[in-house]
This record gives structure tokens, C-alpha cells and sequence, in this order.
């Protein structure tokens, strides 16, 4: 069921939700928590394209402790994020403190790991796990 | 059952009321349902679904066609969502920060607090109220066993936590000045220099420093930019101002101030000030310099601390409990 989308340009990203989407439902999860799973796609595969120009989305099922999760993990080698701790703090996104960007993100899924060296790249994964 | 169970139950009893008759009270009791569900932090997302879910329930799948619409407004909802729980995020911050500030202005009460002399020819009467809750106004009284009452009163130009972490410096300075009489303009031209070389260059403090002798009864006082005071001259009922030239603290730290002196009669009042008190606004602009002429000498028999209070209760009513900048009023009142 691993599986990748590659993004490159803005219709790269409807894909990468079409396929978390379909795992989501395949997992079980309820129209709400794909709808949590498909927003926090759309916006790390849009910073993968605004920022990173290209880079993958991909979409993983994951066992722990008889609690089954899907993960994301968003990849790229772009410029990376230098101040991470100003990027994850509420109100800093450009579009203005709406709540989204990766404070959103990290709101919708259950466990958020972020890496990111400047020059280097970023490497997001999340998981939410099915209740 | 769970919580959530019991929101849904509850929802869809509502929805089928209305269905039924459309009428008010269950729009109220929906009404209810939405503070409800604010409270127990359900996101507008879980509304839609819950929404769906209990059309769904109610066989309404006639609207059979309609019910894909619903994935497009939860879908458009989850950005609402998003944004609601940031802002319940930043409440929590913003909460932390007041009760954080709270703590700061009571530590900065208990540092910038002087006791009020006790002689027997001066009644003195002194209140001071932040425009918000730290203060960039400062008093400090001094008396010394030769018998002099010396007063400062100081404004920082801005006002919240900057001002008021720049009055606390002022106020350490204050304190590490040599022991004993000192002349008001010595007093300043030594605190200047500690300002000029310790404070941010947008930082200006404004303070005028007197010093009233209780056995020649004269005030001798020197000015750095300060809000000019009033002399209230009892024979004449008439007020006078306290003029004193003198550059603000931090500018130049060569300047040097000159020192003035004004004898002091039974029965005259020495009125001193932030800029607070005379710039205080109305809707109507500037509270005129005699208005408040007119509050004081209406409010001129009482003691000299019910003079302050007076005061500043009208000038309160003027601004609609507004204050806009910190405010800080100093009376001294020769008594005999
Ligand atoms: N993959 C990435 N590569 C490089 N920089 C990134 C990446 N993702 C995010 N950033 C940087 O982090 C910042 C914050 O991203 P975030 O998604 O939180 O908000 P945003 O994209 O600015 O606004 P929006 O709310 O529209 O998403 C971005 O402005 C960008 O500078
Ligand atoms: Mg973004």
C-alpha cells in the first residue's frame, strides 16, 4: 500500500491528497479525519511547491501497539527552514496567522517530527492514528 | 455512552424537531447546542459531519443528490477549524502573558514604592495610576534629619514595559546617590549621566527634583523637561506655574541645570505632575490646563491626599475611564 507522489507542480498536490485520501479510507478513518489527513497533505505538498520547487509526498500505514496510523512524510532537498522555532510558532505563517501552514499541520495529526538543515532540505513526518 | 455520542443524540433531536415544524425553539436550543459544543472545543468540521451524519440517520437520503455537497463544505470548513483552534492557542499564550505582566507590575509596586514624609508643617498628598499596568511614571520622596522634604517626580516619554523597566533603573539610581542633602540640580546632572550612558538613546526621561527646607520654607527645585508644576498662592487665590528650564535626562551628558527657588506661605499648595495629568484626553481634545485649575480650586479646602483623589476622579470621569497615559499628581500643602 507505500506509496509516493512526486511534486512538481500545483496539480502534484491534488494527487498527493487523492492518495492519502484513498488510504485514509481504506484504513478506516471517518470523513472528518480525512478531511484532518487530506488538509495537512495540501499543505505540506504546497510548501514542497512554493518553496522547495520539488520534492514527495508519501503516504504510509503503520502498526504500534495494536493502533494502526497513517503516516506522511513530506521530502524534500530544497532550501530547508532555518529558524524552526519561529516557523512552528501560531501566527507566523505568511498568509497571515490564519492557522494554518505547519502549526496547522501539526494540529491536525497526532504526532508531528520535523527536520530541516538550511541548503540541505526538509523532512516532515506525521501520523494520525486511527481511534 | 460517550461525550460525543450524547452531543450527536442530542443534534439530531434538535434537527428533527425543526425538520418537523420549524419552529423557534429549537433554533434556540440549537443556539445553545453551539455554545455547547464551543465549550467542549467540537471544531466546525465535526459539525458538518455530525450534520451529515444525522441527515443520513433520518432517512432524509432522498436528498440523496444533495449529500456530496457536504464534502465540499467541510472541506472549505477546515481551514475555519484550523483558525478557531489557533485562536484558542494564542488565548492560552495571551492569558500566561497578562497574568506574567501581573506579577511584574506588583513587583514593580513594591520597587518603586516611597513612603509619604510625615511633617508637621507639610500635608502631602500623592496618587499615581498606570495607564496600563506597568507604570512609566515615577516619585520618589526623601526627608532628611536637617529637615528637608526633597521630591521627584519623573515620566518616562512612552508608556508599558519599557518605561517602566527604564523607571526601574532610574530608581536604582536613585538610590545609589550619595547619602544627604543634595541640590536639585546636582540630583539631576548626576542622574542625567547615568542615563545618558546606561539607556537606549529612543528612551528620554523626563523629572523634576525640589527640595522644600521646612525651616526657611523655601522650595528649591531644578527641571529636566519636565511637565511644569503649578504654585498655588493662597493670598491671591491664584496659581502661578513652577517654571524650570532644563534639557531632558539622556541628551547631552554635560548638560547642566539651573536651580530655582520659590518661598513658601501658610496655606500655599506646590502642584506637580506627569504629563499624564495635563495631556489627558477627551473626546473633545486636551483637558484645558484650566479645568484642571478649576477641579483644584474647587476641591482646595480638603486635605491634601482628597485633593489628589478628587482630581483624579474627575479627570477619570472626563476621559471615560480611559486613562492614556500614565498618571502621577503630587500635592504639597504648607499647612503652618
Ligand atoms: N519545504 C520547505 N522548504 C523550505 N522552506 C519551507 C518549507 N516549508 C515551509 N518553509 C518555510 O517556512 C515558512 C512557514 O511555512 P508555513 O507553511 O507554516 O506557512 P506559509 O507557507 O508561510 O503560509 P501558509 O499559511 O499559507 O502555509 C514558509 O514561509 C517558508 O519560508
Ligand atoms: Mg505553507
Amino acid at each position: 500500500m507505500d506509496s509516493c507522489v512526486k511534486i512538481i507542480n500545483e496539480w502534484d498536490i491534488v494527487a498527493a491528497r487523492q492518495l492519502g485520501r484513498n488510504v485514509a479510507r481504506d484504513l478506516g478513518f471517518g470523513t472528518v479525519d480525512q478531511a484532518r489527513i487530506t488538509t495537512a497533505i495540501s499543505e505540506l505538498a504546497r510548501n514542497i511547491y512554493l518553496y522547495a520547487e520539488q520534492g514527495e509526498v508519501c503516504i504510509e500505514k503503520t502498526e504500534s501497539g495494536g493502533k494502526i496510523g497513517l503516516v506522511i512524510i513530506s521530502e524534500d532537498q530544497g532550501p530547508g527552514i532555518s529558524d524552526l522555532r519561529k516557523v512552528m510558532e501560531d501566527g507566523f505563517s505568511t498568509s497571515g496567522g490564519l492557522g494554518a501552514g505547519l502549526p496547522g499541520v501539526k494540529r491536525l495529526v497526532d504526532e508531528f517530527h520535523i527536520e530541516s538543515n538550511p541548503g540541505e532540505g526538509t523532512l516532515i513526518k506525521a501520523i494520525k492514528w486511527l481511534r | 455512552m460517550g461525550f460525543r455520542d450524547v452531543m450527536y443524540e442530542k443534534y439530531k433531536e434538535i434537527l428533527e424537531s425543526y425538520m418537523k415544524d420549524q419552529d423557534e425553539k429549537a433554533l434556540y436550543l440549537s443556539q445553545k447546542f453551539s455554545r455547547k459544543s464551543i465549550e467542549y472545543k467540537i471544531s466546525p468540521e465535526e459539525i458538518i459531519s455530525l450534520h451529515r451524519t444525522a441527515l443520513a440517520e433520518m432517512g432524509a437520503e432522498s436528498l440523496g443528490s444533495v449529500m456530496p455537497s457536504f464534502d465540499i463544505l467541510l472541506e472549505v470548513m477546515m481551514s475555519y477549524g484550523l483558525a478557531y483552534r489557533e485562536h484558542q492557542s494564542l488565548r492560552t499564550i495571551q492569558q500566561e502573558l497578562k497574568s506574567e505582566i501581573e506579577v511584574a507590575a506588583n513587583m514593580q509596586q513594591t520597587l518603586l514604592g516611597t513612603q509619604i514624609p510625615d511633617v508637621d508643617c507639610l500635608e502631602i498628598g500623592a496618587l499615581s495610576v498606570p495607564a496600563r499596568q506597568m507604570s512609566g511614571d515615577y516619585y520618589h520622596f526623601v526627608q532628611d534629619e536637617q529637615g528637608a522634604v526633597s521630591v521627584a517626580i519623573a515620566d518616562v516619554i512612552g508608556k508599558g514595559i519599557p518605561a517602566a523597566l527604564c523607571m526601574s533603573m532610574i530608581k536604582y539610581s536613585m538610590d545609589s546617590l550619595p547619602e544627604g542633602r543634595q541640590e536639585p540640580s546636582l540630583v539631576l546632572e548626576s542622574l542625567n549621566r547615568v542615563v545618558e550612558q546606561n539607556v537606549d538613546p529612543t528612551m528620554f526621561i523626563t523629572m523634576f527634583y525640589g527640595m522644600y527646607d521646612t525651616n526657611s520654607h523655601v522650595f528649591h527645585y531644578a527641571s529636566a523637561g519636565h511637565e511644569p508644576g503649578f504654585f498655588y498662592n493662597h493670598e491671591i487665590e491664584d496659581f502661578e506655574e513652577i517654571y524650570a528650564r532644563g534639557l531632558l535626562l539622556g541628551i547631552d551628558k554635560k548638560t547642566k541645570y539651573r536651580q530655582y527657588e520659590k518661598k513658601v506661605e501658610v496655606g500655599d499648595i506646590i502642584l506637580l505632575m506627569s504629563d499624564g495629568v495635563t495631556e489627558c484626553r477627551t473626546k473633545d481634545g486636551f483637558v484645558e490646563v484650566d479645568t484642571l485649575k478649576e477641579y483644584i480650586k474647587k476641591y482646595i479646602h480638603l486635605g491634601a491626599q482628597e485633593i489628589v483623589n478628587k482630581v483624579y476622579k474627575e479627570l477619570e470621569y472626563l476621559q471615560d475611564f480611559q486613562l492614556r497615559d500614565d498618571f502621577t499628581l503630587i500635592i504639597i500643602k504648607r499647612i503652618k
